[in-house]
């Protein structure tokens, strides 16, 4: 009986769980599209998820691009189709790696942020002073973020893209003895404008998974260090597995034959 | 104070409840404040007293109940008209609540941007006045909240709350955190703003020498209701056994030890 009581707690929990996300989603997405805009507050967002996460973006697309020259190297050197690297790079990093690489570093480092930040002003009652000094929480807080995600990633996406195929041409070019021209005309000659797109509208989504995470765990922080400490945790993982669900989606959604 | 109590009062409180489970924290909470009129409820730690503050203020929501301001009832208002409603607010939090990525200026000058859409030049002017009024030197706007005093903060927050000229403040355990001599100094600040601007003012605390020196009336909440209320001047002559329990912090009487906390 305790065993259907603990399942059936947690179903209930769920559901109100599931319901506090859509009601908060639906709140922010009407403020987003309503005046005012507190601009000075949105650029300092798209300073601090987009600008501040090149680095960490660059490093990992870097590296992922080269790896992903090295290992399809030696995957297609077996039945001699070693031109198609620079293609399947190429299309990997628009498609798949870029988005979802960029997306999951930058919820490690901007989701957990805008988490501890939001909690840590709920459990100081700074965000009731916000509502007491007649500014919507919403606003100030939660639509700047989101709307610097939806802008910033794609950006970063698209310069981690850039990065990721230099990589596979830093590898393929120097180490795997292709000549330079070449690698560079089957990169262009395969990629179509969907495959860069499809990578973008990703971005654009994750950006606003992102946010959207880490602004609704902080907002509903629980009390003390660890409430806080949760609701990072939480803002994290929730936005790393909704990252990769609605990537199959979108990939679904573009490429399904 | 016959013809104050006569008149609408500025805040009027009638049945009032709010719960967290079967933990009755307010039940049927009943208490009027006149205009211009500084009123202090006491109670022990977990008494409702907070509460009490954030269901007023629309913070949180009550399970039932009015709160009427000068005659409307802002709990059944719609959005729109409540937010309008709490421009006429002011809550001074316990901790302050100060935000730690702007700086004490714009802290104390954020209601009047935000909410009075004054320009920021005109409002950093503004702020400067509270501040020098609540004793803190100009060069202390360009600092953070995490680099000044806890004193400071408080006045700062003090400023913050005031600069904005609300009608109705809620002062949230006012000295709490502060040595003696900076909690008395708080507390005439907060004397002096409500005689100046004339406040209505609604304070919750459990430090009785704070609760004498700001009050004109005190009342006692206790088991969610108010227990008593009177002029500051009778409560020690109260007649009541939870308040000269309370007042004179006896182990032994009537009160019953708060465990369990909303």
């Amino acid at each position: 009986m305790n065993f259907l009581a603990a399942i059936g707690r947690t179903f209930l929990g769920f559901l109100a769980a599931t319901g506090r996300l859509a009601v908060f989603t639906g709140i922010t997405i009407s403020h987003c599209v309503r005046p005012p805009i507190y601009w000075r507050l949105l650029g300092r967002q798209l300073v601090d998820i987009g600008y501040y996460s090149l680095p960490v973006v660059g490093l990992t697309t870097l590296f992922s691009g080269m790896v992903l020259a090295l290992q399809s190297y030696t995957g297609f050197s077996r039945f001699n189709a070693e031109s198609a690297i620079a293609t399947v790079v190429v299309l990997s990093m628009t498609r798949e790696l870029g988005p979802v690489l960029a997306g999951l570093m930058v919820a490690g480092r901007i989701g957990a942020s805008m988490a501890a930040e939001i909690g840590t002003m709920r459990v100081t009652e700074q965000v009731d002073a916000l509502t007491t000094l007649s500014t919507s929480p919403y606003k100030y807080l939660v639509v700047p973020r989101v709307l610097a995600g939806i802008i910033s990633l794609p950006f970063l996406v698209l310069i981690g893209d850039i990065i990721g195929v230099f990589g596979g041409y830093l590898v393929g070019v120097n180490k795997l003895g292709f000549n330079a021209g070449s690698y560079l005309k089957s990169t262009f000659d395969f990629l179509e404008t969907q495959d860069v797109v499809s990578g973008l509208v990703k971005a654009a989504v994750f950006g606003f998974l992102i946010a959207l995470m880490g602004c609704y765990h902080g907002y509903h922080s629980g009390r003390g260090a660890q409430g806080v400490g949760r609701a990072t945790t939480n803002a994290v993982v929730s936005a790393s597995i909704l990252i990769l669900i609605s990537n199959y989606l979108i990939t679904e959604l573009f490429f399904a034959r | 104070m016959a013809e104050r109590t006569a008149a609408l009062p500025k805040i009027r409180i009638r049945g009032l409840t709010k719960s967290f489970g079967s933990n009755h924290v307010l039940s049927g909470l009943d208490l009027d404040i006149a205009d211009a009129e500084s009123v202090v409820v006491i109670g022990g730690s977990g008494t409702g007293k907070s509460v009490l503050i954030k269901t007023v203020t629309g913070l949180m929501d009550a399970d039932s109940g009015a709160v009427e301001i000068d005659g409307t009832d802002v709990l059944s208002l719609p959005a729109s008209e409540r937010r309008a409603m709490m421009n006429r607010f002011g809550l001074l939090f316990q901790a302050g609540a100060l935000f730690d990525s702007l700086s004490v200026l714009d802290n104390v000058a954020f209601g009047l941007v935000e909410a009075q859409s004054i320009p920021r030049k005109q409002a950093h002017e503004i702020a400067l006045d509270f501040m020098a009024q609540v004793g803190l030197e100009p060069d202390v706007g360009a600092m953070y909240p995490g680099e000044i005093s806890t004193g400071m903060r408080k006045r700062a927050a003090l400023a913050r709350t005031i600069a904005t000229r609300p009608e109705v403040v809620f002062f949230d355990e006012p000295t709490t955190g502060l040595d003696p001599i900076m909690g008395d100094i708080i507390d005439e600040l907060i004397v002096k703003c409500v005689e100046e601007f004339k406040i209505t003012a609604l304070t919750i605390t459990h430090d009785m020498d704070s609760a004498r020196r700001i009050g004109n009336r005190i009342a006692m909440l206790y088991d969610g209701k108010i227990i008593w209320q009177g002029p500051t001047a009778e409560i020690d002559t109260s007649g009541n056994p939870y308040v000269h329990q309370f007042i004179n912090g006896l182990e032994e009487g009537p009160i019953e030890l708060v465990t369990s906390r909303a």
